[in-house]
Parts: C-alpha cells; sequence; structure tokens
C-alpha cells in the first residue's frame, strides 16, 4: 500500500494506482475526456491535470501513478485555472452540444469563458486536406473552430467531427484497445489534426467493419448511430422515454452483454456494458447492429421470410 | 478495390523495405505475426523514400509500403500526414521550401514569396537551419539529392526550379575545441580526421572502462546543449544501470529557429560525432545508436551516411571496435519536416514509425525509450564535448567556463551582426562579447531573440548578460540552443511575432489540448493586435500551456509572445 | 500460445478474437491451422495451410514428434491418463514425410508447432466448425484432446481446450439436456439411480432410453420410422447438408408443428405454425456461453402480434396434452432446473445478476463458478477417473476429389453473417458481399473468370450458379462459400449429407466439386 496525500487528506491506495484511482477512492472523481477505465491513457484532453508537490507543471490524474509521499492538490487556483482555459480551448472550437451533461456542469463550474476568444469562425470545407505545417493567415477577428460538414457515407454511422476533440478513444477502440481493425487515426497536424481514413475515403471504402466500438466510446456525439442521428434531426430522439435493457447477443456463442435502448417498442441502439468483462463494451457488427429482424416489419409470424428481409432492408 | 503502385513506386519500396511476412510454401505455410509486425519502424524510411524518389505519395504507394510492413493503411496516413516534407498530394518533382522564417522573412525571404510565390512548386517553410546566409531554399527533387540555395535570390530559386543546381556555401565558424576541425579537415576522409586526433578518445575510453568514463563525464559537469541542460553524465549513469537492451539516440533534429550549429559540427566534422556516439554507447552499454537529423540538412546527412561507411569499413562500427570486444553499430534516421521531432520522445515514436508526438513523462527515456528501452538520448553539440572530457579528463573539462557552466558554447549568431555564423565560447563570456566576436550590430538594437523560439525576446538592457546557464535563469532568460539573432530598429518586430506566433501553430503536434488550441488562440490574439495587445489573456493562456501541455513545446510556445509583449513591441498591453 | 485450429474466430467469434489479441499482445504466439488464410490467420506468428479433412494426420504427427523429442509430460501422463502405449504405437504411423503427404504441411512447420506446443508455459487450443463439421468430428476432436494429455495443457490457468459455440445457447442446450442422451447438467438418461432422482423431482417417469439426434432422426424419416415433428427453433429445410432431400424427407411427414419466430422455409412446409417470441430481447431465460456462463437474457420488446414465449407455448401443449405444470416464470422455471442440475444449483437469478454471469459448475449459492474445469487432473491423488488417451486414425472426407470433381469446396462464416442469413439478412450492412464461390487467383485464371463472373459449382448432388470473388487466402484447388445466401447461394444443396455416427455432425466443411464458367 501507498500513502498519497490528496488535498490535505491522506489516502492509501495499492501500487500500479493512479492519482484518479486515488481521487476517486475518496469521492473527488475528476473530470477526463480522453479517460476511459477500458482504453490506455492517452493524457490528451488535460482536464484532469492536478497540482502535484515538487513538479513544474501539473500532471494528468489519470495517468500518474501514485507514489509514497506524493502531495496533490485538486482544487488549487493553478488546477483551477488550466482546466477552465482548457474547456475554454474545447467549447471554443467544438460543438459541445451533445456531449455528456457534466461537460457542460465543468464549464460552468470552472467559469470558463470560451467567447471571450471572439466570435466563432465559419465552417470550412478542407480540414482533410491541410498540410502539416501550413495554415490559412488569420486575421484573428475570429475564433478558428473544427466546424465542417457531417459526413454520412453509410448506412450505419455517421461521423459529425464538428463535434471531436480529438480524445483519441475512437482510434484506441478501433486499434489495438479492442477491434484491432485499425481503420482510423489521427492525421495532419496541430489544430488541423483530425481522425481520419487513408486518404480520408469514405468508410465503406476503408477498413472499417461496422463494429460501432468507435461511437462506444465517443464522449462528444461526434461519431453517432445514424438511427440515434435521424431521430434526432427529426426531434424524435426522447432519451427519458427510453428503457435500457440488458441481455446476451444471440450471434455466437461468446456470451456478449447488450443494453438494448429501446423506444416505442424498437430498439434504436445497442451498446454494452463497459464493467463486463466479455465485452469491455465492445461489440461486433451483429451484435450491434443485427436487430433489425426483431423490429416491426408487420406478422412475422404469417409473412414469408423473403418479404420480411425485403422490408427490413428498406428500414 | 485497393489502389496499387505504380511499377516505379513498387521498386523504390521493394529496394527500401522487406517484405515482413514470409512464404515458406504457397499456399501452405507464412510466417508472420509478431516478428513481422516489428518491421514497423521502417515505416517513416519507407515514406521518405517514396517522397525523395517519386515526389510524392500515393494511394497505391502509401497501399504497397502497408502491405510489406503489416501497417494499417490509416495509420501510415496518420504518420506521413504527420510531415510537412511529405506530400500525399501529387506535385511537381522540384519544389522550393523557401524560407520566410524569422531570420529569413525580412532579410530576403519575402521577396522571393512575392516574386514566385504563386507558384505549385514554390512553398513556404519553417527555420532551414541556415540564418546566418539568409534567405535559405530547400530544393526538394524527386528522383536527385535534395539541396539548400544560400543567399537565395528569386533568380536562383526560379533557375533552381528549372534544374540548375548550386552549391552550399559553409558558414562562418570561430572557435578552438569542438570546431577546432570544422572547415580545416576534408569531412570525407576518415584518415585525415584520425591523423587530427581523432579516434584517441574512444581507445582511451575503453582503457578506462565504461564505468570510469561516466565519472568523468559526471565530473566534467558537461550539461546538455539541447536546451534542457540536464547533466549529461548522470543521465548515462541511469541508463546503464538498467537492463539492456539500451539505445544510444544522437538527437540531430535542430529545429529551434535561428539554430545551425549542430549542423556546422555535422557538416564539418562528421567523424566527430560518430566518435562521440560510440564512446557514449560504450559508456552506457548500448549496443545501437540513431542518429535522427532533420530532413531538410541534405549535405550534413549525406556526410553522416558516408563517414558511418567509412567507419564501418575500418572497424570502428560493427563488432568488436578497435578489438576492445564492444559491439556498435549506428544507424542514420532522417526527419521529414517536424519541429516537434526533437523533443525527445517524439524522436523515439518517429523512429518507431508512429506519428511524433511526445509522450507523456514519466516514464523517462533513460528507463523507457526508444522501443520501450533504457536511452540515452543527446544533442550534437552534447556529444561533441565527450571526447574532451575523456582525453582531457572531466576536472580540466570542468574548469572551463563557470562552475555551474562548464566547457565552451556554440552560439548561432544570425540577424543584424556584421559576421554571422558559429561562434564558440568559454561559459561565462557576455552577450555583448559574443556580438562583439562577429563583428558588432549592425544598426541600431532594438532586441535580440536569445534562445530561439522556444527562447525570448530581450532588449539592449540584457547586452550585459553573461551566457551561463545559472546568469540566465537568475535574469529569467534562456539560453535554449544557443541562438542569438539580432534585430536592428529597421525590423518590424510585430510581424517577427507574428511569424513566431504562427510557427508554433505549424508545429505543435495537436495531441494535446492546450497546445492544440493554445497555439491557435496565441496566434489569433498576436494577429488582432493593433495597437495595442491583450496581454492579460495572453497570461493566462501562457499559464495554461505550461502548466498543462505534455510537452516543451506547449510550454514555452507563449512564452516567446509575452516577452515580446514586456518589450512593447505588439503595442500598449490591456 | 494458442493453437487456432479450424476456427476463423475474427469473422465468426469476434469479441472472443478480441480476447485472443490481447493475449497476442502481451506476447502470446499463435499457429493458426486452416485451409484458408483467412482473416484470423493474418495475425498467426504461422500460418499453416492444412488440407481439407486431414487434421487427425497432423495432430498424430504432432504428437509422434512431441514424444520422439522426449517432449510429452510423463509425469501428468503417469498421473492424470491411460492408453497411453495404444497412443505411442498409433502415431508411429504418422512420421513427418507421410504427415505431409496428407496434410500438404511441410514436415518442418508441424515440427515447429509441436515443439512450440510442447514447450509453451501454457497452451491453448480453440477450434470450431473446421474440426467439429465433418463425417469423424468427434475423432478430430478426440486428436486435438489426446495432444492436450500428452503435454499437460489441460485443467491449468491458461492452458487447455476451447471449443468455440457457433450460438448464444448451443452449450445452453446441452447443459438443459436437450441432447438425446442426457438430462440436464449432463446426467445419464441411461444410469438408473440418476433417472430416478429427476423421475422424483419432476413428478413423472423418463423413457429410459437415449432418442435420435438430428441426423438419426432424418435417417428415421426416410426409413418412415419418423413420421411427426415439432420443431423449435430450428430451419433444416435450409441448414442440412444435401438440402434437397431433407426438404423432401420434411414434406412426406404427416404432421409438422413449427415454431419460429420467422416463417422459415421449414415453416412454410408446416401443417401448424407456433408463432413464438424472440428468445433474446422479447423474452425472459438463460443462456450458456462457450465459456459455460450462464447469463440471463431479458424482454426489452413486446413481441409482435399473436407471438408468445417459448415458454408459454411449451406450457400450454404440456397443458393441452393433459400434463400441465402450469405457467411458471422464467426464474420459476430455472429454480426447478437448479434443483434437478447439480451444477447449476448455486445459480440464483440474483446472483448472475450481481456477478455478470457463473460459470459452471456452481454447486451452491456459495460457489463462484469456476474460470476452468478439469484441475481435478492436477490433484494428488487424482480426483475421479483417469482420462483415457483415445487413438484416432485419420480416414479421407467420404466426397473424394477426382477427375470430375477435382475442387475441394469449404464453408464458413462472413463477419456480418449468421447461419442461413434469416436474422442477419435483416440489416443493411455495408460489408456485405453476398454469396459468392471464392477461389484462388491462380484457379480464376486458369477458369477465365473475374470477380463478379458466374460459375457454375457441381457437386454429385447438385449445381449452382454463384458469382465468383478471387480471395488470396486459397490456394489452388480450393474454394469457399458461406452458407448465409441460401436465396441466392444455396450451398447447402451441394454439400453432402455424410456424417458423424458419434456426434450426429453432418460434413458440411469438405464437397467434392466442378467448376464451370457460366456463358463462356
Amino acid at each position: 500500500m501507498i500513502d498519497i496525500t490528496i488535498d490535505g487528506e491522506v489516502v492509501q491506495v495499492v501500487s500500479g494506482s493512479t492519482l484518479l484511482d486515488a481521487c476517486r477512492l475518496i469521492g473527488k472523481d475528476q473530470p477526463t475526456l480522453c479517460y476511459l477505465e477500458t482504453l490506455s491513457p492517452v493524457n490528451v484532453c488535460r482536464v484532469c491535470v492536478v497540482e502535484l508537490e515538487g513538479s513544474r507543471t501539473l500532471v494528468p490524474s489519470c495517468s500518474r501513478m501514485a507514489e509514497s509521499g506524493m502531495v496533490v492538490q485538486t482544487d488549487s487556483e493553478r488546477v483551477r485555472h488550466s482546466r477552465k482555459v482548457v474547456l475554454e480551448f474545447l467549447a471554443s472550437s467544438v460543438d459541445l452540444s451533445l456531449a455528456g451533461s457534466e461537460v457542460r456542469d465543468w464549464l460552468d463550474q470552472y467559469e470558463a469563458r470560451p467567447d471571450r476568444f471572439g466570435p466563432r469562425a465559419a465552417p470550412t470545407g478542407d480540414r482533410d486536406r491541410r498540410h502539416a505545417g501550413h495554415h490559412h493567415r488569420t486575421t484573428g477577428s475570429v475564433a478558428e473552430t473544427v466546424q465542417q460538414s457531417i459526413k454520412i457515407d453509410n448506412p450505419l454511422y455517421v461521423r459529425d467531427y464538428s463535434r471531436c476533440i480529438l480524445c483519441y478513444k475512437c482510434v484506441e477502440a478501433c486499434g489495438e484497445d479492442a477491434q484491432n481493425t485499425f481503420a482510423i487515426a489521427v492525421a495532419g497536424r496541430g489544430f488541423d489534426a483530425r481522425i481520419s481514413t487513408e486518404f480520408d475515403v469514405a468508410l465503406p471504402e476503408s477498413a472499417c467493419v461496422y463494429c460501432g466500438n468507435c461511437i462506444g466510446v465517443c464522449p462528444t456525439g461526434a461519431l453517432m448511430f445514424r438511427s440515434e442521428h435521424e431521430l434526432r434531426q427529426a426531434e424524435m430522439w426522447e432519451e427519458e422515454r427510453q428503457t435500457v435493457t440488458r441481455t446476451i447477443c444471440s450471434y455466437c456463442g461468446v456470451g456478449c452483454n447488450l443494453d438494448l435502448h429501446v423506444q416505442d417498442n424498437r430498439i434504436e441502439k445497442v451498446t454494452s456494458p463497459q464493467d463486463h468483462d466479455v465485452t469491455s463494451g465492445h461489440l461486433c457488427i451483429k451484435g450491434r447492429f443485427g436487430y433489425e429482424y426483431v423490429q416491426e416489419l408487420g406478422d412475422l409470424a404469417t409473412t414469408p421470410i423473403d418479404e420480411v428481409l425485403a422490408r427490413a432492408r428498406q428500414h | 478495390m485497393a489502389a496499387e503502385p505504380t511499377p516505379a513506386e513498387r521498386a523504390v519500396i521493394t529496394r527500401s523495405i522487406p517484405e515482413s511476412e514470409t512464404v515458406e510454401v504457397l499456399g501452405r505455410v507464412v510466417h508472420g505475426g509478431h516478428d513481422a509486425r516489428q518491421q514497423r519502424h521502417l515505416l517513416l524510411p519507407a515514406l521518405a523514400a517514396v517522397q525523395s524518389e517519386i515526389g510524392w505519395v500515393s494511394p497505391g504507394a502509401l497501399n504497397e509500403i502497408c502491405r510489406r510492413l503489416l501497417v494499417p493503411p490509416a495509420e501510415a496516413y496518420g504518420v506521413a500526414t504527420f510531415y510537412a516534407l511529405i506530400s500525399i498530394e501529387e506535385r511537381p518533382p522540384l519544389v522550393a521550401h523557401v524560407c520566410d522564417d524569422i531570420a529569413c522573412r525580412q532579410s530576403g525571404g519575402n521577396e522571393i514569396l512575392s516574386a514566385l510565390g504563386d507558384r505549385l512548386d514554390v512553398i513556404t517553410s519553417p527555420c532551414l537551419g541556415q540564418c546566418d546566409q539568409c534567405p535559405v531554399v530547400l530544393m526538394q527533387r524527386a528522383g536527385q539529392d535534395d539541396f539548400v540555395i544560400t543567399a537565395a535570390t528569386s533568380a536562383d530559386v526560379a533557375a533552381a526550379l528549372n534544374g540548375a543546381e548550386s552549391a552550399t556555401t559553409p558558414s562562418h565558424v570561430e572557435g578552438g575545441r569542438l570546431l577546432k576541425r570544422v572547415g580545416q579537415v576534408d569531412p570525407g576522409s576518415l584518415a585525415q580526421y584520425r591523423r587530427e586526433g581523432g579516434y584517441q578518445a574512444l581507445a582511451r575510453a575503453f582503457e578506462l572502462g565504461a564505468a570510469a568514463v561516466i565519472e568523468e563525464v559526471k565530473m566534467s559537469g558537461l550539461m546538455g546543449r539541447g536546451g534542457a541542460a540536464f547533466p549529461t553524465g548522470i543521465k548515462w549513469e541511469a541508463v546503464a544501470r538498467e537492463p539492456a537492451p539500451r539505445y544510444l539516440v544522437c538527437n540531430a533534429d535542430e529545429s529551434e529557429p535561428g539554430t545551425f550549429k549542430d549542423r556546422v559540427l555535422m557538416e564539418g566534422d562528421p567523424f566527430s560525432v560518430l566518435e562521440s556516439m560510440t564512446i557514449a554507447g560504450f559508456a552506457t552499454g548500448s549496443s545501437r545508436g540513431y542518429i535522427y537529423i532533420r530532413g531538410e540538412y541534405p549535405l550534413a546527412f549525406h556526410r553522416l551516411e558516408t563517414a558511418i561507411a567509412a567507419c564501418q569499413a575500418n572497424g570502428l562500427l560493427g563488432g568488436d571496435i578497435l578489438g576492445s570486444g564492444f559491439d556498435f553499430d549506428i544507424e542514420i534516421r532522417k526527419g521529414q519536416g517536424a519541429y516537434i521531432c526533437g523533443e525527445e520522445t517524439a524522436l523515439f515514436n518517429s523512429i518507431e514509425g508512429f506519428r511524433g508526438e511526445p509522450r507523456q513523462k514519466p516514464p523517462f527515456p533513460v528507463q523507457v525509450g526508444l522501443f520501450g528501452r533504457p536511452t540515452a538520448i543527446n544533442n550534437v553539440e552534447t556529444l561533441a564535448n565527450v571526447p574532451l572530457i575523456v582525453l582531457e579528463g572531466g576536472a580540466a573539462f570542468g574548469a572551463i567556463g563557470t562552475p555551474d557552466s562548464t566547457g565552451t558554447r556554440l552560439f548561432c549568431l544570425s540577424g543584424d551582426v556584421v559576421r554571422p555564423g558559429v561562434y564558440e565560447v568559454a561559459s561565462g563570456v557576455t552577450l555583448r562579447n559574443v556580438i562583439d566576436l562577429a563583428g558588432g550590430i549592425e544598426g541600431d538594437l532594438t532586441s535580440i531573440l536569445l534562445g530561439g523560439a522556444a527562447g525570448s525576446f530581450i532588449g539592449p538592457e540584457h547586452l550585459d548578460l553573461r551566457l551561463t546557464f545559472e546568469d540566465a535563469r537568475a535574469a529569467g532568460v534562456s539560453l535554449g540552443s544557443g541562438v542569438i539573432m539580432v534585430f536592428n530598429s529597421t525590423r518590424d518586430m510585430k510581424d517577427l511575432v507574428r511569424r513566431v506566433a504562427r510557427f508554433f501553430r505549424d508545429e505543435s503536434c495537436g495531441q494535446c489540448v492546450p497546445c492544440r488550441v493554445g497555439t491557435a488562440r496565441v496566434e489569433e490574439a498576436v494577429a488582432r493586435a493593433n495597437g495595442s495587445i491583450e496581454a492579460s489573456l495572453i497570461d493566462e493562456l501562457d499559464r495554461a500551456m505550461k502548466d498543462a501541455s505534455i510537452c516543451g513545446l506547449g510550454h514555452t510556445a507563449a512564452a516567446v509572445v509575452r516577452s515580446a509583449i514586456g518589450l512593447g513591441v505588439l503595442g500598449e498591453s490591456r | 500460445m494458442i493453437l487456432l485450429w479450424g476456427s476463423n474466430a475474427r469473422a465468426a467469434h469476434p469479441i472472443f478474437f478480441h480476447h485472443v489479441l490481447r493475449g497476442i499482445h502481451n506476447g502470446a504466439r499463435m499457429y493458426c491451422i486452416d485451409p484458408r488464410r483467412s482473416e484470423s490467420a493474418r495475425w498467426a506468428d504461422v500460418w499453416l495451410g492444412i488440407d481439407v479433412g486431414s487434421d487427425i494426420a497432423l495432430a498424430n504427427a504432432m504428437g509422434k514428434v512431441i514424444i520422439d523429442r522426449g517432449l510429452h509430460n510423463d509425469q501428468f501422463i503417469r498421473h492424470a491418463t491411460t492408453g497411453f502405449d495404444d497412443y505411442v504405437q498409433m502415431v508411429n504411423d504418422y512420421p513427418l514425410g507421410r504427415a505431409t503427404e496428407i496434410t500438404g504441411i511441410p514436415g518442418g512447420a508441424i515440427e515447429e508447432m509441436a515443439i512450440a506446443y510442447a514447450t509453451a508455459e501454457t497452451a491453448q487450443i480453440c477450434w470450431t466448425l473446421g474440426i467439429t463439421e465433418h463425417h469423424n468430428a468427434t475423432d478430430n476432436v478426440l486428436a486435438l484432446i489426446n495432444l492436450a494429455l500428452l503435454t499437460g495443457h489441460v485443467g491449468r490457468y491458461g492452458s487447455g481446450l476451447c471449443p468455440l459455440r457457433g450460438q448464444n445457447n448451443v452449450q445452453g442446450g446441452g447443459d438443459m439436456g436437450a441432447i438425446p442422451n442426457k438430462l440436464p447438467g449432463f446426467q445419464d438418461v441411461e444410469n438408473d439411480e440418476l433417472r430416478a432422482r429427476v423421475e422424483g423431482i419432476w413428478g413423472r417417469s423418463i423413457p429410459p432410453k437415449r432418442g435420435w439426434h438430428l441426423t438419426q432422426m432424418f435417417e428415421a424419416m426416410e426409413a418412415g420410422m419418423l413420421r411427426g415433428l415439432y420443431v423449435i427453433g430450428e430451419n433444416p429445410a435450409e441448414s442440412e447438408a444435401d438440402v434437397n432431400h431433407a426438404r423432401k424427407l420434411l414434406d412426406h411427414l404427416d404432421f409438422m408443428v413449427v415454431q419460429d419466430i420467422f416463417m422459415t422455409r421449414t415453416a412454410e412446409r408446416a401443417d401448424v405454425v407456433l408463432p413464438s417470441a424472440a428468445d433474446w430481447c422479447e423474452s425472459e431465460g438463460t443462456v450458456t456461453s462457450s465459456e459455460r456462463r450462464v447469463q440471463r437474457v431479458r424482454k426489452a420488446l413486446d413481441p409482435p402480434g399473436e407471438a408468445r414465449t417459448d415458454l408459454d407455448i411449451v406450457s400450454h401443449m404440456a397443458e393441452a396434452m393433459g400434463g400441465g405444470w402450469g405457467r411458471p416464470s422464467a426464474e420459476e422455471a430455472w429454480d426447478e432446473l437448479r434443483r434437478v442440475s447439480p451444477m447449476h444449483a448455486g445459480m440464483a437469478y440474483r446472483r448472475l445478476d450481481a456477478l455478470g454471469g457463473i460459470q459452471w459448475p456452481c454447486w451452491n449459492e456459495d460457489h463462484p463458478g469456476e474460470k476452468f474445469i478439469h484441475h481435478r487432473l492436477w490433484a494428488d491423488p487424482l480426483v475421479g477417473d483417469p482420462v483415457p488417451f483415445i487413438p484416432t486414425e485419420w480416414v479421407t472426407p467420404v466426397d473424394r476429389l477426382t477427375q470430375d470433381y477435382p475442387y475441394r469446396l469449404t464453408t464458413g462464416r462472413h463477419l456480418d453473417g449468421f447461419n442461413t442469413g434469416v436474422q442477419s439478412g435483416g440489416f443493411d450492412s455495408p460489408i456485405r458481399i453476398g454469396g459468392t464461390l471464392d477461389l484462388s487467383s491462380e484457379d480464376a485464371v486458369r477458369l477465365g473468370v473475374n470477380d463478379g463472373d458466374v460459375v457454375r459449382v457441381s457437386s454429385r448432388r447438385a449445381s449452382i450458379d454463384v458469382p465468383a470473388r478471387v480471395d488470396e487466402g486459397l490456394r489452388e484447388g480450393l474454394v469457399f462459400m458461406t452458407l448465409h445466401y441460401p436465396e441466392t447461394a444455396d450451398v447447402n444443396q451441394l454439400t453432402i449429407e455424410a456424417w458423424d455416427p458419434k456426434s450426429g455432425t453432418a460434413e458440411f466443411k469438405a464437397t467434392a466439386v466442378r467448376l464451370e464458367k457460366v456463358g463462356a
């Protein structure tokens, strides 16, 4: 066991714990955006930074290992200031309107004023073609954003990178931390860095296998199931009316847990619990999308199968 | 259907990288897996080879590289688009990268760009590391070696774009220790290097033994010359304590605007770089060394490559060097246009075939470095001191300079001085002394950029600053990589500060939020400064970027702007 | 170390393969034995492209290498097994030269894999239908078990034998006694003592003789001994090998009831169709995964129309037949099962919820379940009976390759497909490529076909026309189809109904075919 001090309180943690683990142990959860228990920490969002005595800079609590005798402040002026500015950076450059409500709470809590960088720049259409080391000259009259048009190039996903905070979670879930398909990666550099397939090809031309695991980990709604997107567009997405029921996928013998999100007796979204050790929240295309056949497609028991399938595909 | 390479592309790729998987009997046995996936470190060399031979990296070429190295195309694309010198769009076979960075832009760079800047084959470039001979243009040529035009005119560039070649003029250097042989010996001759005392230090190191070499280096007080000023002996000792395999990396990605001293050493005395690395490798117990050199240094790259071949042919690299029983070899890796790869952990990622994104520390490179192994990484100039220490002893070395800043240092003088160049002085002389060595200031001094873009603008009141780590620290400035760029009253300082802000916005890797967005917001604030500047806003951004960024780029990106605000060059603070 | 044998888990068991990949990233080495260089094989350290149906020869040759080099686990063999001497004698007939001749794999690769397996600290053999859809399926499995016994790679954490189940409750069906010779919990129906105990709980007598398995049922139909059929959630009119023959037999039944969520081709043939609720989202219950983990399925949707849950239908049926047991809830039915099956005794719903499922055996409510089984083999003294080596000889697939039928057709799954496509066909998959005849580029050149050209695939039973698709993972002479698209590429018209007498599985994996370009 290791003793550390957090905000004056002595905490005992097991060796191998992070500062975030230690904070959580005493009920002081820290804000995080790029951190997820099931993925390797990438330390990039920097909203979880804390002040560590003896360290020149703040340290990311999500990945910094606790060492005996560490003295940590989670709410010092320096911590509050950095978190405030980081949240302002994100809120001024990214559309956070579909991020979890906790993000809006943090913006309030840290008194972030994202508007102070000026009016938001108009959307641009060239973000996927920007060359490293070269960018448009700015007059500084508007604050640059990642605003761009939404990518809809397949029946199952939409990608709205105006909402992307570049937390790398989707890349990790598509890559070594889960799916190992590597259909997407971070491309470009600096403010022009973006999530991309090779040469920005549409998903159907990429290696994507539509497991939806990127969507499962996206914290801001940049990646979304098309079913959810369309309901939202039609202003028919009503989370408060939905039920979430846990069951087991029927498509193979692995026993993946599915959480079925149901609205009006229709499955509108399928997720998997991150804290279950069979899936760690990850599924395959069948578990994620293979439910259409139980949607209301007429009386299945009396309709010839070919008609049912045809209807399902049209849907 | 995945894009296929052209025959020419396939030929380049076949030459530059092996097949990772081996087929034992077609359709029956394939050996792949872990061993095959270990070829990823060849990704950047493969992309660079295609860029260099073909002039751009097409989807077909990328796919073929990926197929051979088992790297997913999206990842390879992410790597390719990280680097400014790699184009993923077809472009002319001859491209001029015209430096419009702080030293060049007001010394001819902008004129070239206004004459030729509309051409598709003319693009702007950050500092090319020849600030003593402005303006500078890098000619990137498909199928031929790249070269640099110094003191270029638009006519030179137009001619070069038509195929003309021109020789690079060597930099002016003055100095008796590190620069002793630069300009005096044939950089291609191992024999001459040895006649001039080369490889005596290595022999002596073998006599002393590894532990004793580290002791001498510790005693010498040598501190890193790349900007971070970490004690070299302590670093080596830490690496030597860790389990093998260990690596030794020479950081030759000299990209700090205004810096060109390492280039001068590599071009003028390449064997000393190799000898120094071999001693460092011996001391730390590393069996392999890497030189990571920026892609904008074609001549230095060529000279090092030639020198490595000569050493390998003469038993100075490879197995059982000089009969000592010590095995060591050096591989040279070329950067592709990314300032951030000078950051040590970004450099490791770059060598390993990933995007040059810095890693969160700890763990430090001495424990988890290149390929996840203990790694000693030193800057070229730092390493160049090592043979001197071994030969004269750590104590004698430590007697030079001040007790806290031992030895001599190389300073890169550029801008409005009479004789720009590299000057070697004992630590402790003043800024004024060094500028005087360069013939003094041309015109009326308004400010000096000290330490590079990651350093600060200082005013004439600092001319008597002693150039030591401790004096710089006390004055709240940094010597950084030894940049002393002098500006007289004819210079548009606001334009220069904007350029620095643009530089950081361009060179941020984009990984962490404070730096990715912060560099853009700082640039915007500087751009809209019109008679007055939002100083408190910049202060706030600077504090958050210093505190919350992953690496030194974010930590320092706003500092130089703050220093300029302090000098009043951006107008009134508000 | 992982031996992935006759399995394309990357496509068929994607989330299991996530775990394999985690192991690989942690340094585990994988050998993949598969006629095709599949998506899974591309992650292997070594892929061995075996001839279809020669697995026993490969396993036996590995056994011989291991014994010849003294790499077998002598102590374990003496402690926990019987029949080693017979095994030694049998594998002596499989020197590398002969194995290469049968399997097509170079001896060096066999030797390397054998040594790697025997010397690995921990090793798993994972297999799927590439092993079991053969006329000698059980022998295939036994040959693999022999390797595990030989090296002691069984009954230890990280070492074992891992058959991957193709559906969410294949394991559960067997566990619950839905096999001809077992009562719930694998209690032998022909064991009087066990049967009597269950009869006591159920208050009914149970027929003392084992029943028929699926293939035997079709034989019985053919012989006129089986005249009526109650089909629950199966689609034999599409899933059986030599499906035209199977359809004929179904059509000749006196009476057939089909209980299904769809009007399947089997249901279309039924006298009575009982519309049922989808088990995984419209009703309550449990399923058991490949790793013996019992987990709950729950009702998220109201079933359509008049559809009812299987439990409800069966309960009504029982009542109508005069043997009613009321209308138990799913949990009540489960609690009865827990009384009948000792290995499920501890699995209260409450515990299944809290623990995210429990792996059997779970003897009581304090028992956490078992991560792995067979650890008794390492107990000293041994608990229970020693395990026999069962020597197995290689025989060729039934459907021989000849000049008239020179290509070997094998079958498998696509990532986005499932069985006959009834469920997976319902969603719009961007990666769906449909039913194709996959072949090597060499054979494509020989036949003069490009991707999309239609080829006629003929077996000794039928001919079908399907578009061709070149797959670099196939070698000359080997072609592949999936079973997901019976409406356009009805591969089971081609497959042979030859089946394994011990398991009842048909030889879907090895069909001899002829190929012709259509319209050439």
